[in-house]
Parts: structure tokens; sequence; C-alpha cells
């Protein structure tokens, strides 16, 4: 597996088909209005094309700015310039500049999100927070039902939590429920942040598990990873953070 | 004032506000409001009390005329129309029909001294259903949607709880098969436990049902959980919008980023 | 309908009591209310020498169409020997100087609360209706701005909910009195509160009824030969009260009865509750169950102190 940092297209070669992500020139500069107008610059000039079948492992010093340009690709951040395109049905949509309900079909469809944080309404039971995604596409109920179920058994989340709400689990627990809601979907692109931050080693390895079967199945993602092990297992390159970092 | 007929818009628009204005005396509520939504889509607006929020949703309903601008909604009976160039009657006959409006208080929007079975089965009335059965068979159904007990079908309303006069609210106003949702703070004079279950019940309804809903809240969380989309206001003025995790998660105008980093953590 | 003016009675009042300006402006809305039927037209209520809520639409509408040769009959709750029936009655003979009856078929005026007589009506005879409340969807819309636009845009689906909440409760329709009907296909009305064991007879009826609230201000009508529907569901069709008894007195089998209670061991008669028309049955030697009972002389009786005086 490699891990080499390389430059954008670098690796083309050994992806296949056209690029799914097509990052140009996305800059992101933070302007507070209440802190007396402050400028608070991210990063500029990024550049990155990522294939089916790639995982793209943002790297860089905390702070550094990862975590918000995964924010950006997703379309959480509204870039300062620069575009990013995804592959949405059979053409690219960008999404810096797409109107909302397209922003918002292409992350039903084509681009799933895994936060850090569990955000969810309070007091639904897992499995049917789980199950959401897929009746939001139009699923049989009875088939997302079983879909989600076996996902939350590959997760080894406790059958006896299913029917809670996850507020009262425990990080480990609530970040697995995270991870199941979105890779219960086979989502083309997936953005993934810090997915296995607390996890412990038996259940970071099941997630590496999943996350490599999803990207031999095509999946192309980027990713955000501190623990090395982790991104040593899915990462099929680097893509250095720092070089962007733009002088505040 | 214009109040021509549109003609050509876009089919994908459900409802076009354009040029909105509303004074009161001196008193700006909404300046110039433009925006569009489609079919199965949710906006929220939010903004401080007196932003304006509540009298541009009025205004959109057709319950206040403004001084100037354009409401345009895709009816199914009227195509696609200026509501106010539209008679009273053929207005009422959309609100009627094709919307629904969820008032804060539910006691301003049920008849309190009816039945809650017979307040959930009005709209059927009002357009025209003159089967019992029928009506009845459908009212159950609804019962058990929004979670009431069947048994206190012919209860009168007072002797419900709040949270359970709105869920009758909210059946009252989907029974027919709207295609849009007007509410005003429809979670604002309620539990915060019994919150939770009305918004989950409401982001389900409206998904089972593909209809567009316009929320008026000043609660960021419930935008947060509900809205597709939001527009903030101040002062009659939107602001800012924009998709609703833009708005809230990188706010861009000044104003958006007070509200936003105000909100209480817990 | 004939009129006098400036006839004065017993040298205190004018002609019926009422002024002719009054009479007039009556007339208008009533002629209004003739040309739009069953729409509520309103009217410059006066003050009666009785509390509103005692009967002064009617006997203003009266007053109005009052002359000298009518006969004027007046029934309260289908009697005519009633404290208010005899009272209006004594007042209309009074300041109009008419002949009254008590026989349905000799009027041509009839004042009424409760009931439609049940004698079939004629050509040429009015019905004058006292009504409490003439909006029959104020029980349900309390703004008078929006039930008046109901009215305007033909939005009666909220009457229904009355309906619904009976058939909810009582598994039928029951609301007995002021049951409200729609005239012409076009304007939902509220009868007054006759039973709606009478409301088929205003569907294409001879007779012109005439509707006056005082208290509300309004005046309807339901002209000769008006089509008058009742309001029911598709599964739940309209239909009218019926008694399993026979009058006691007469033996009438299908009018509208009066449950009357004789003792305190809840003895109890079903007697005509149109006193007219039973004692018309009894003149023509019909016999009910209980025939010759006390109670059988009241109506008589009534009409001779009556007359004593």
């Amino acid at each position: 597996m490699s891990t080499q940092n390389q430059p954008v297209g670098f690796n083309e070669a050994m992806s296949n088909g056209d690029p799914v992500i097509v990052v140009e020139q996305l800059a992101k500069t933070f302007l507070l209005h209440n802190l007396n107008g402050s400028v608070v610059p991210v990063f500029t000039g990024v550049n990155l094309a990522v294939h089916p079948g790639e995982c793209v492992v943002l790297s860089g010093a905390s702070g550094v700015g990862k975590s918000t340009m995964l924010r950006a690709i997703y379309g959480n951040y509204i870039p300062s310039s620069g575009s990013v395109q995804v592959r949405h049905d059979d053409g690219l949509v960008d999404i810096t500049h797409a109107p909302p309900h397209l922003v918002l079909d292409v992350r039903r469809r084509s681009m799933g999100y895994v936060s850090q944080f569990l955000r969810v309404i309070p007091r639904i039971p897992t499995l049917d927070l789980v199950m959401e995604p897929l009746l939001e596409n139009g699923v049989d109920p009875a088939e997302a039902r079983e879909r989600a179920e076996a996902m939350l058994a590959d997760l080894n989340l406790p059958r006896t939590l299913w029917s809670l709400p996850p507020a009262t689990f425990s990080g480990g627990e609530q970040q697995r429920v995270n991870i199941a809601r979105v890779m219960v979907r086979d989502y083309p692109v997936l953005l993934l942040d810090e997915p296995t931050a607390s996890l412990d080693a038996a259940n970071r390895q099941t997630v590496i598990k999943l996350m490599n079967r999803a990207r031999a199945a095509g999946t192309a993602m980027i990713g955000i990873f501190h623990d090395e092990a982790v991104r040593d297992g899915v990462a099929t390159r680097l893509f250095d953070v720092t070089q962007f970092k733009m002088a505040a | 004032m214009e109040r021509a007929d549109v003609q050509h818009q876009d089919d994908a628009a459900l409802l076009a506000v354009r040029g909105l204005n509303k004074r009161f005396g001196n008193v700006v509520a909404c300046h110039d409001i433009n925006f569009e939504l489609r079919r199965g889509e949710i906006l929220g607006i939010v903004g401080e009390s007196g932003s304006g929020k509540t009298t541009l949703l009025r205004c959109m309903a057709g319950q206040i005329d403004p001084d100037a601008g354009q409401v345009v909604f895709n009816s199914r009976r009227h195509g696609v129309k200026d509501i106010f160039a539209l008679s009273e009657q053929d207005r009422r006959r959309i609100s009627r029909e094709e919307w629904g409006y969820v008032h804060q208080n539910p006691r301003d929007g049920l008849r309190m001294r009816v039945s809650g079975g017979a307040n959930v089965a009005e709209p059927l009335m009002m357009n025209g259903q003159r089967h019992y059965g029928q009506m009845r068979e459908l009212t159950l159904e609804w019962f058990e949607k929004v979670e009431l007990d069947i048994a206190r079908i012919d209860n009168k309303p007072r002797t419900f709880s709040g949270g359970m006069q709105q869920r009758l609210q909210i059946a009252r106003n989907l029974i027919h098969s709207p295609s849009l949702v007007f509410m005003d703070e429809p979670t604002g004079g309620l539990d915060v436990s019994v919150q939770a279950r009305l918004l989950d019940l409401m982001r389900l309804l409206v998904r089972d049902m593909g209809l567009a809903a316009i929320i008026v809240t000043h609660d960021i969380a419930v935008a947060r959980l509900l809205a597709d989309r939001l527009m903030v206001m101040k002062s009659g003025e939107v602001v800012e919008h924009g998709l609703t995790d833009q708005v809230l998660d990188d706010p861009q105008h000044g104003y958006t980023q007070l509200l936003v980093s105000s909100v209480l953590q817990i | 309908m004939t009129t006098q003016t400036n006839r004065m009675q017993h040298g205190a009042y004018n002609h019926a009591y009422l002024d002719e300006q009054t009479k007039r402006m009556i007339r208008r809305a009533i002629l209004k209310a003739v040309a739009i039927p069953g729409y509520q037209v309103p009217f410059g209520s006066r003050e009666m020498p009785v509390p509103y809520g005692w009967g002064t639409g009617g006997i203003q509408v009266t007053a109005s169409i009052i002359g000298q040769d009518d006969v004027y009959k007046c029934i309260d709750q289908g009697a005519d020997d009633t404290t208010n029936a005899v009272s209006i009655r004594r007042f209309f003979a009074r300041v109009a100087d008419v002949a009254t009856t008590e026989r349905t078929a000799e009027a041509t005026i009839i004042q009424t609360r409760h009931r439609i007589p049940e004698a079939p009506l004629k050509e040429g005879q009015i019905m004058v209706y006292q009504v409490p409340q003439p909006e029959p969807l104020r029980g349900l819309e309390p703004r008078e701005t929006e039930t008046r636009a109901m009215h305007a845009y033909e939005e009666y689906g909220l009457q229904y909910l009355s309906l619904y909440e009976s058939v909810a409760a009582f598994g039928r329709i029951a609301g007995g009195a002021g049951y409200p009907v729609l005239v012409d296909e076009r304007y939902l009305m509220s009868p007054s509160p006759i039973p709606k064991f009478d409301n088929p007879k205003l569907h294409q009826s001879e007779a012109l009824h005439l509707f006056g609230a005082g208290r509300e201000k309004r005046i309807y009508a339901v002209p000769p030969h008006t089509d008058v529907r009742s309001l029911d569901f598709e599964d739940y069709p309209f239909d009218v009260q019926s008694w399993d008894e026979v009058c006691a007195l007469c033996g009438c089998p299908d009018s509208y009865k009066d449950e009357v209670i004789l003792d305190d061991e809840g003895t109890r008669m079903f007697v005509c509750s149109d006193s007219s028309h039973c004692s018309d049955r009894r003149d023509a030697g019909h016999a009910g169950p209980m025939a010759g009972h006390e109670l059988d002389q009241g109506s008589a009786d009534a009409a001779n102190l009556e007359d004593a005086e």
C-alpha cells in the first residue's frame, strides 16, 4: 500500500477511470466580524483529484487545516475561492456553486460524510437512525432494517443498544453509530473525519476492514486519521495539507 | 404595487417570493425578500424576535397583504400564480386545499370547542368530503401517525396536554395532503422532552409525504435538525441564506456569527 | 299584505306599534331577503316592549307586514295557549286591530319560534319566525368577518363539523333543533329553533317564510317554491324524529310529540305539540288512548280566558 506524499494527479496510474473528486485552486479564509473583523487564513491553492478505489489521507500537524479542508470539500464550509467537483450520476457537480437542492442531492446519494461527533435528533432509537439514510433513498423498510442490523452487527455494537437512543452511549459506541449511519449506504464518495479516534484496537480493525471493503468496491475516500496504524491500514496515498498553509 | 400574473415560471419552484416588502407605519417588517422553495424542501427562517419572520410567513400564507412584491405559488388548481393576483376566494381555496399552517400556540390553530377527531377531520370536510365513515377512518390513521391515543379521539382538545395539542394541530394540517406547510415556532411552547419527539415526527412526515415546509423559529437547534436551508433575518432583511449546515457552521454575516456563537452548549 | 298609514290605535301607538319609517326600512330588508333566499340581510332592529330574545325579531317582521285584513296566529312550542303566544297575539290584536285565530288554515300570518304547524301551509300564508341566533356557523366560528366570507364564498365545510361531532357522540346525526339547511343550493341557513322534524316542510313550501333576529339584527327568508335541503353525510342521511307512541289525546300517529310528565311516579303522556292540529282532530272525532284526560280541556280554557277579556 502506497503511503508516499505526492502532488495532485501523480498517482493516477494506480487508480481506475476518471476522478470522482476534483478539487481546484481551493482556498479558505475565515472572517470573524465579531472579533474586530479579524481574518483567519487557513489554506490556499489546493488541487486534488481522487479516483474510484483511492483512499487519500490528509496529513499534517494538528491545526494545519485538515478538518477545514474536508469540510470545504463536503460543502459544509464555503470556500473563499476555487471549486470542488464531485461525481454525481453521470457528471461532475461543483458543489461550491451548485444550488442548495443539488448539493443536498449529491450528499444524499453520492457523497457520505462521517463527522467526528454524532449529531442526531434526540430520543430516536439507534436502529432507526441507521435505517434513515436508506429510507431517504427509497429503500424498502424491511430491507433497510436488515441492512442496518447487519451494519451494526459488523461494527460490534451490542444488540441490546439497538433500540436505545445513542445519547447515553460511550464515545466509542456513538462513533460506531455515526460510522454505521454512513457506511450502511454504498456512497461512491466518502469523507471521513477521525472516524476511529475514540475506538479501541479491535473496533479500529473492524472499521479499517469496512473501509477497505468499500474501497475495493470502488469507493473513493478522503480521510483524516491521526492513528498511524489506521492510516497505514487504509491509505493509498497521503496528501500533506501543510504545503497549502497560509500565513496569518 | 405590482400584482401582475406571472405565467412563465420555473416549473421546479413550488413557491417563489419576489421583492416582498411590508412595513407597519415606520417599522420595516420585511424588506425586499427574494427566494424560491422547491417541492420536498424544508426552509428554516431564523432570527430574533421582531426580525420580521412571522410577518413574512403570514404574507406568504396570504394572511397579510404585502406593500409590494409577489408570492408566486405553483397551485394544483390554478397553475403558477401570484397569490395576490388571485381573488380572495381563490386564495382561500388554495390555503384550504394545498396549504397547512401550524401555529405556535395550538389554541390558535385548533377549534377548542369541538373534539380532537373533528379538528383533524375538518380540512377533509372543508374540501368537500361528505362521507363520515371514510373521514373517521382517515382521522384514526392520523391519530396513530402522530402517536395520539385513538381512545381519546372524541375528547375536546383542552383535555390534551400541550404536546398532544401540537400533534393534533400537525395532524390537522397534514391530513388533506397539502404541498406546502407553514409552521410558526411549532415547538415553541413545549417541554424539551416533548420537542424532540415532535421534531422527529415532523421530519418523518415531511419526508414520507414529500411536502415542502417553511418553518419560522428562533431555536437554532430546531432549525439544524429540520431545515434543509436557512434564511437568517435581522430587522426585516435577509442577511444570510444558504444550506443549513453552511449557515450554522460557517456563517458569513456578522449577525449570523453572533447568533450561532450565542447558542448555549450542553 | 295590506298596510295602513298613520292609523292610530287606542290613540297612543302607530298601527302595529312601529313607526312608518321603521316598517318601510324593515320591508326593504324583507324584499332583499326574499330576493336572495337564505341570505342574512342586516336591518336596524328597534327597541321593543319586550326584552331581546323574547321574539323581538319576529314581532318587528310581523309589525312591518301586518295589515288590517290579516288574520294572525301566534304559537310557542307549537301551542297557541302558552303565555308568550297569548301575549304576542294580544299585542297585535291591540296595536294592529287584526283578527286572531288558532286555526292554521284560517291564518294569513303565523308567528312562531319553535314549530311549523302540522297542517300543510298554503299559498298566500306567511310564516314569521323568531330567531335567537341567525348564524348557523357561529357556534363553530366566532368571527363575524370570517362567517361572512364563508357565506360569500360558499365555504360551508365547517358546518359539517357539528354533524361529525353528533355522529361521533351518538352514532347518528342527533341535532334536534335549528338543524342547518342549504337554501336554493346556495346559502346555508339556520331555520330558527324548529325541530328538524319540521325541516322538510320548508322544502318547496307554498308559503313565504320570513325569519327575524332582533338582537342579532338580521332578516332572512325562504320564498315559496324554494329548494331547502337539510345537510347530511352520504353514509348518515338526514332523517326526522319519530315516535313509537300516538298522541294520547287525538291518536295522531305522525305528528311531532311533546312528552308530558304527569306525576312524581314518572307517568307520562305524548301529545301533539301542535295544539291546533290536535284539537282539529279531536273535533273531527279522533281519540287517543287517554282521550278525556284533564289536559284535554286546556286549550279550550285558554281560548275562553282570552275571549273573556
